[in-house]
């Protein structure tokens, strides 16, 4: 990134953070947690730790990063190196992200750039310097985040009635660019890596096998589950037969076909019943996570809490850099919007343009000021 | 609760073992002097033979036999210490807790007096929690998934199991299955740290026959270097000048390293990687190979993580591994 953007990106940033300290806390034991942070064109600074909001802000005003980490793990020792922090349990977090739901919608507000010259098109080579190495960078598309949301609900629906967790124990935020972030205080806080993996196989609906839903060896005796039951065998069934008056005929279709058939229709469902969710994040029980009510560099929107899912408008709740006008030259191929605003398609145009638009674009890599 | 010496028959491996031979009064030495305790040796014997065969012992619940039943797998600890074949230490382990797991299955479907006990060993020796609730013996979903990772089968994923409200539904059967792996460690820690001083002549035989049974045991292990899938994709991927996640990354670093490749070997095979970084990919494979700070070599990934992070591209040829490094491995016992 250019000097002068990074430059402008800082003061945007600056402003944020000062303006906004009410946003931005430290979780839960913060005197147990690792912060991170990265600042723009930089590598990673992590083993900080930090006891209160307070010194929190002051790191925040004094380094001004470009993004603001920390650990859902609790260690006796967090600012020590990894082998010797002593780590003592870690928050259950799960990352939804629109970019791993492949909606139909994805290549109309997605671009591709050259990772040599960053150069913006879409054919197999650059037209600039004729790499063939592209990174894909994409904007806000209300579709996407609805299909964020339906994930999202999917999660929380499981965690509570399945796995027992509160309502009240599990914070949902959007993740600042493209999805949602989910930390969850509970008792599953102790589970390894290995553990929470597991977890996720629940979760996402994987593994499964046909006897769990009522396959038999000899399968024209398989007693198939009912649309009352709990957890994924309710789930499946009211997938499966849809009301209560179809099981009967339903069921002697299923067994008609036969085993594999069966076994091929309960696989197929993972997608439409299981949350489709990182697994990555989840399982790492050593990561440094986005702070909640951080600004994301990725974009220039804030990692906010979502207290009202439905309703949450991330191109609007989520912006908080101010209006004033600033010039920009632009080569974003893709709209988008803001604060109820639509912006672009831009071919390298010289433009003056709102802050929080500009910040967005040259977060986004798509223009630089002029 | 207080042990009655049928309970202490059936879960020789508790505390109150101990104690009961010591309130009964024998000592080692009494082994080596007294005629009539051979036949304890015996009996030690062979349920160390029947456990190498990879049988259950079956025990003898007539009334004079209970003490012997006792002594029997006291001594038993005593042989294998003294043998430390560790073959023979992990058949011994494993048949003697799929033999209690026989006993506290049946004590948690029988009255309710041996249901507390079950329900209390249960928990008192792998911090799990049992209740029961109608047919069904209800466990949190956290000590569920806590031990059930020690299964490969499918059928012991969380997510084939009635799972509601933070509990996970079992049967007896399923309940003390769960406790296996953890009972055949806690029985092959016991011999590991038991003390012995000195052993009465009478133990020298069953000491030396067991050591000729153990020779039988060793196996060598013939490898191919044919590369399992999931490396073959990741290997692919990077060719191709594609995105492979860190995950995979990790994966295809940790497998190379264990094979015993060196970091300059390794690491030109990222070079096609999109975001390829030279100085980064050194630092990193260095630390996964322990070249920094603990020492920590990191392991390969086993297939299970693999599955969960997308990375499993299974083939026939993966039948019964449960990590890539195993892939092409043959065991070929001694004649």
């Amino acid at each position: 990134m250019h000097d002068k953007d990074v430059k402008f990106l800082e003061e945007a940033f600056k402003k944020y953070y000062f303006d906004h300290f009410d946003l931005i806390h430290t979780p839960k034991n913060p005197e147990m947690r690792e912060f991170g942070y990265q600042k723009f064109n930089s590598g990673m600074i992590r083993h900080i730790s930090l006891k209160s909001d307070k010194e929190l802000h002051l790191l925040l005003m004094k380094n001004i990063p470009a993004d603001v980490y920390c650990s859902n793990a609790r260690y006796s020792f967090p600012n020590l190196p990894m082998a010797e922090k002593d780590w003592q349990n870690a928050d259950l977090i799960f990352d939804i992200d629109a970019k791993d739901l492949h909606l139909p919608c994805r290549q109309n507000h997605t671009i591709k750039k050259c990772t040599s010259c960053g150069k913006i098109g879409n054919s197999e080579s650059c037209p600039q310097c004729n790499a063939t190495k592209f990174e894909t960078v994409s904007v806000l598309c209300n579709d996407c985040i609805a299909g964020a949301k339906k994930e999202l609900d999917k999660l929380i629906t499981i965690l509570i009635s399945d796995l027992g967790i509160l309502r009240e124990n599990i914070t949902v935020y959007f993740s600042g660019n493209e999805g949602f972030h989910v930390h969850v205080t509970s008792v599953y806080e102790n589970l390894d890596s290995k553990q929470r993996a597991e977890l996720i196989d629940y979760l996402t609906f994987r593994g499964v096998t046909p006897e769990t839903f009522g396959a038999r060896t000899n399968f024209a005796k398989s007693v198939f589950p009912d649309l009352d039951d709990k957890g994924w065998l309710g789930r499946v069934s009211k997938a499966v037969f849809g009301a209560k008056s179809n099981k009967a005929k339903i069921s002697k279709q299923i067994i008609s076909e036969g085993y594999f058939p069966f076994k091929k229709k309960i696989e197929s469902l993972q997608k439409e019943l299981g949350a489709q969710i990182d697994p990555n994040v989840t399982i790492d029980v050593h990561r440094i996570f986005r702070l909640g009510g951080t600004i994301n560099s990725k974009s220039g929107l804030t990692k906010m809490l979502c207290t009202d899912i439905a309703k949450f408008n991330p191109s609007s709740d989520a912006c908080f850099i101010d209006e004033s006008e600033v010039s920009v030259i632009t080569d974003c191929p893709v709209s988008f919007r803001l604060k109820n605003k639509k912006f672009g398609p831009y071919n390298k145009e010289h433009l003056s343009v709102p802050k929080y638009a500009a910040v967005y674009m040259i977060c986004k890599g798509c223009a630089s000021i002029s | 609760m207080k042990l009655g010496t049928e309970e202490i028959a059936k879960y020789p491996f508790l505390a109150e073992a101990g104690n009961y031979l010591r309130e009964k009064g024998f000592t080692l030495e009494q082994f080596g002097n007294d005629a009539d305790l051979k036949p304890i040796i015996d009996l030690a014997l062979s349920r160390i033979q029947t456990a190498a065969d990879g049988k259950i012992f079956n025990s003898d619940f007539s009334i004079k036999n209970l003490d012997i039943e006792v002594f029997s797998f006291l001594v038993a600890v005593i042989l294998l210490k003294q043998t430390n074949m560790n073959t023979l230490i992990k058949r011994f382990s494993l048949a003697e807790a799929r033999r209690a797991e026989k006993f506290l299955e049946k004590d948690l479907i029988n009255s309710h007096t041996n249901e507390e006990l079950a329900i209390k060993i249960i928990k008192d020796l792998f911090s799990m929690n049992v209740t029961k609730s109608a047919d069904y013996f209800v466990i949190p979903a956290s000590d569920y998934l806590m031990h059930s990772v020690h299964f490969h089968e499918q059928e012991w994923k969380l997510v084939n199991r009635l799972v509601d409200d933070g509990k996970v539904f079992l049967s007896a059967h399923e309940t003390v299955r769960l406790i296996r792996k953890e009972l055949d460690n806690f029985i092959a820690k016991k011999i590991q740290s038991a003390n012995i001083p000195s052993i009465p002549e009478s133990f020298r035989k069953p000491i030396e026959t067991l050591l000729i049974l153990g020779k039988k045991f060793t196996v060598q292990i013939v490898e191919t270097t044919e590369r399992p899938p999931c490396i073959k994709h990741a290997l692919e991927v990077l060719q191709k000048g594609e995105n492979l996640p860190h995950s995979g990354r990790f994966m295809l670093a940790t497998y190379l390293l264990n094979k015993g490749q060196t970091i300059e070997e390794i690491a030109p095979l990222f070079k096609n990687a999109p975001d390829y970084n030279e100085k980064i990919t050194l630092y990193q494979l260095k630390h996964l190979a322990g070249n920094f700070g603990s020492g920590t070599k990191y392991a390969c990934p086993s297939c299970e993580k693999l599955k969960s992070e997308n990375l499993c591209f299974a083939t026939p040829e993966c039948a019964n591994i449960i990590n890539p490094l195993q892939f092409g491995r043959k065991k070929i016992p001694n004649a």
